[in-house]
């Protein structure tokens, strides 16, 4: 791995990590559990800074060291983590992502963001001043008088035998500080015809003036911390340490003694207290004593560990694959689908049994294949979603509104290229409905609505698409208002006769903003028509349900994968057309005559009236008709046609291929296929379909649909 | 009185090497003199090494000196803070 490669992984993890942050923080706000919280942030923080430090960004270390002090202090229960505070920590995750990015970029901070650093680093500082003045006399009470460090080094046997030298760690430590005083432990050495030579028995008991901090002196031991026993204590600590200190180590505890007020680590007195307290607690206390001092150590020590193993696990069960690669491989997929299928064509021509099983089984596995390729794209949505928990935090401050975002159905999974284009469209919706949706607290009340507003984020599968709804409890659409407006603006004819349904659909048309005033937020007028065109380009359709008085609710409409169908094929005249298979709920014989006139019309349906589109005429097919045609009924959001066709060949897997741009234009279709006998079917856009035949079965009865006209796309 | 040199490394290299040459000279049972003066480099083995010979001619009631420290051998003395423990005559440098 080259360092680029290392820097876009650091920057993809840091953006992740803050994510998680974020996340936290958000949730600390709902008043979800706390310290789990603070671990998460402090982990987040913590790992950027160590990562950034590996690459020597300091001004991303720099800014994240002041933050993670405030941190460590929250987690080790000093200072609270307060509203205020999930506030400034909310700025500090926007400012690392500012510099997050920065790095992406290979730029360095301008002016601007240092400044904003410096001002968030001061506002840190305050709570670490805050927090400083009380606990520091406390520690000076008790502790004893000796301004140094402390270091108590065992080394382990085979420190030499790995080439160490002891002393070369003391002169290193020399080029820390000063030691004051050092003692050498020669009573682990045996008589030289008892000494094994290589072994290390050498122990040091050093006085140590210096200004680093306690990681600093530490890391000086790095290479032999594993098999050493290293004890440090700082400038001031408490005589109980020493104590511990005294008892922990193997020497006899008077002669230790001696020898810490030999370095001038302890005085007589100070000695004789330890001494004292120890003779004088029962065994049981000392033992809590040593898990009191032990505890911190131990724990961080637990954790270093836990997180290596959480980072081998995560590394073991997740490998971060170019999504260009996967793309390849779906493309690859696609053509072995292509291919498989001919092969099944021609083992049905030929007739031979043996080939035909054969090719059975192998379509089998190639459609495993095919599932399992398009599931390695599937993601949750739930990620998504919770992205929308800070967007409605900052937009409900923003609004003076206070709204609490509820999310379904997070476990849905849909393509991740659909997931990552839908983010836009959905948070101009989600702002919409903040912004026009829900009314301020006071109208809320008045008409009786708790206080607090909902906006919900729902998502499910239905008939091969997925829905992603957002509803609010707001004040719905007024209809009236919109109608107006639409006139107003030459949207619709003065004298429009318009359906319920159909007047909520103008505000996605361009240009069309009820709102009385203009925010920074929504209400310009560009937006939902913008919307409405992302997912189309997706293959989705976006309608509007909206009650006045109780809240609207926006329906996206999406299929599940952008590339592989299972599809119904059928033929008119000579060219063969594919239909969504998840979209065909059955298939009859068409009774109507072959000379009744019109592309469209009604049948009987068990009963029910069913709208129906020739196809032939659609197409303009020349050929004449065959003698009997059959009706394929399809379904979409919820509505029904039929699609008149000559004849039913069957199912099959097909690999949508867009169409050119020149084909841009054509209405109906929405992609083709290359069939096993190498020929090209067209795909049928069924959404677009059914709004057409039943806008002319509207038309036909004699409704205004200026609106409807097609022309809009 | 047996006298010896050591030359050269005190150090872990050689650790094993000297016990070798040193240990036998105790068998004598007479004062043993080491020369320190061609000693070019020391390390933390060397110095366990000078303090175990130490003990062991305590334990064997034998006298022990060390003699014409090398610059190498008193600057890890200095620092181990160890040449009281040794009692030999040694060369103060002006640091």
């Amino acid at each position: 791995m080259n360092l680029d490669e290392a820097l876009d992984t650091f920057v993809a993890e840091a953006e992740e990590l803050l994510g998680n942050m974020e996340d936290a923080l958000l949730g600390m706000k709902r008043g979800s559990a706390a310290e789990d919280a603070i671990h998460a942030i402090f982990r987040a923080a913590h790992t950027i800074k160590g990562s950034a430090g590996l690459f020597g960004l300091d001004f991303v270390v720099g800014f994240t060291h002041t933050a993670e002090s405030v941190l460590d202090l929250v987690r080790a229960g000093e200072l609270e983590m307060d509203a205020a505070m999930v506030e400034l920590m909310l700025e500090v995750c926007d400012h690392l992502g500012s510099l997050i990015s920065l790095v992406r970029q290979g730029d360095l901070p301008d002016a601007d963001l240092q400044g904003s650093a410096s001002l968030l680093t001061a506002r840190l500082q305050n709570y670490l001043e805050k927090n400083n003045p009380p606990s520091l006399p406390e520690v000076e009470a008790a502790g004893v008088v000796s301004d140094c460090w402390h270091i108590s080094l065992r080394f382990g046997q085979d420190v030499l035998r790995y080439g160490m030298d002891p002393f070369s760690f003391i002169r290193y430590l020399g080029k820390m500080g000063r030691i004051v005083g050092m003692h050498t432990l020669t009573d682990g050495i045996p008589r030289l015809s008892a000494m094994d030579p290589e072994s290390c028995h050498l122990g040091f008991e050093i006085r140590f003036e210096s200004a680093a901090d306690k990681e600093t002196i530490e890391s000086v031991f790095d290479f032999v911390k594993e098999d050493c026993r290293i004890v440090i204590l700082a400038p001031h600590s408490m005589i109980e340490k020493y104590r511990i200190l005294i008892e922990e180590l193997p020497e006899d505890d008077m002669l230790l003694g001696e020898i810490l007020v030999k370095c001038g680590s302890l005085t007589q007195n100070e000695l004789d207290a330890a001494l004292r307290i120890q003779a004088s607690a029962p065994i049981g206390e000392v033992l809590v004593g040593q898990g009191m001092v032990r505890a911190p150590v131990v724990e961080a020590a637990l954790e270093k560990q836990k997180q290596g193993r959480d980072a081998k696990a995560g590394e073991v069960s997740l490998i971060r694959v170019d999504s260009s690669k996967l793309d390849r491989l779906i493309d690859l997929v696609g053509e072995l689908i292509i291919v498989g299928s001919s092969a099944s064509l021609f083992a049905q021509r030929s007739g031979v049994a043996e080939l035909l099983e054969i090719t059975s089984s192998m379509s089998r596995m190639v459609e495993e294949v095919r599932d399992t390729a398009l599931s390695l794209r599937m993601v949750q949505i739930g990620a998504t979603f919770n992205r929308f928990q800070r967007v409605v935090h900052d937009v409900s401050r923003e609004l003076g509104k206070d709204i609490r975002l509820e999310i379904g159905g997070a476990e849905t999974e849909l393509d991740k290229v659909v997931v990552e284009k839908i983010a836009d469209p959905l948070t101009h919706l989600v702002r919409n409905s903040m912004d026009h949706g829900i009314e301020p607290e006071a109208a809320r009340i008045a008409s009786g609505k708790p206080a607090c507003g909902t906006l919900k984020l729902n998502a499910y599968h239905d008939s091969g698409s997925i829905v992603i709804e957002v509803s609010d409890d707001g004040g719905g659409l007024n209809r009236e208002k919109i109608l107006k407006k639409a006139i107003e603006k030459g949207i619709v004819a003065a004298d429009a006769n318009l359906a319920d349904q159909e007047i909520c659909q103008l505000i996605f048309e361009a240009g069309f903003s009820t709102a009385d005033k203009v925010s920074n937020l929504s209400g310009r007028g560009v937006g939902m028509d913008v919307v409405r065109r992302n997912i189309q380009d997706l293959r989705g359709s976006i309608e509007l349900d909206s009650v006045e008085g109780q809240g609207t609710t926006t329906r996206i409409r999406l299929p599940l994968t952008l590339s592989i169908i299972d599809g119904c094929q059928v033929a008119v005249g000579k060219s063969s057309y594919v239909i969504p298979l998840d979209m065909v709920i059955e298939c009859i014989e068409f009774e109507g005559g072959q000379d009744e006139a019109g592309q469209s019309g009604y049948l009987n349906l068990r009963g029910e009236v069913l709208p129906y589109l020739r196809l032939r005429e659609y197409f303009e097919v020349d050929e004449a008709a065959q003698k009997r045609q059959n009706v394929v009924v399809v379904q979409y959001a919820g509505r029904r046609a039929g699609l008149v066709v000559d004849s039913l060949l069957g199912e099959l897997q097909t690999v949508i291929k867009p169409l050119g741009r020149m084909f841009g234009g054509v209405k109906g279709i929405g992609g083709f296929t290359i069939l096993g006998s190498g020929e090209v079917a067209l795909i049928l856009d069924v959404q677009r379909l059914l709004q057409q035949a039943e806008e002319r079965e509207q038309k036909n009865s004699g409704r205004n649909l200026t609106i409807m006209e097609e022309s809009r796309s | 009185m047996e006298k010896m040199a050591i030359e050269g490394e005190l150090s872990i290299c050689r650790a094993e090497e000297l016990k070798r040459e040193l240990l036998p000279l105790y068998e004598t049972g007479r004062e043993l003199e080491i020369d320190l003066s061609g000693v070019t480099e020391m390390d933390g083995a060397g110095l366990q090494l000078m303090v175990a010979m130490k003990i062991e001619a305590i334990a064997r009631d034998v006298r022990l000196s060390f003699t014409g420290h090398s610059a190498a051998v008193m600057e890890v003395l200095d620092l181990a803070d160890l040449v009281g423990f040794f009692g030999d005559p040694v060369l103060i440098t002006r640091q």
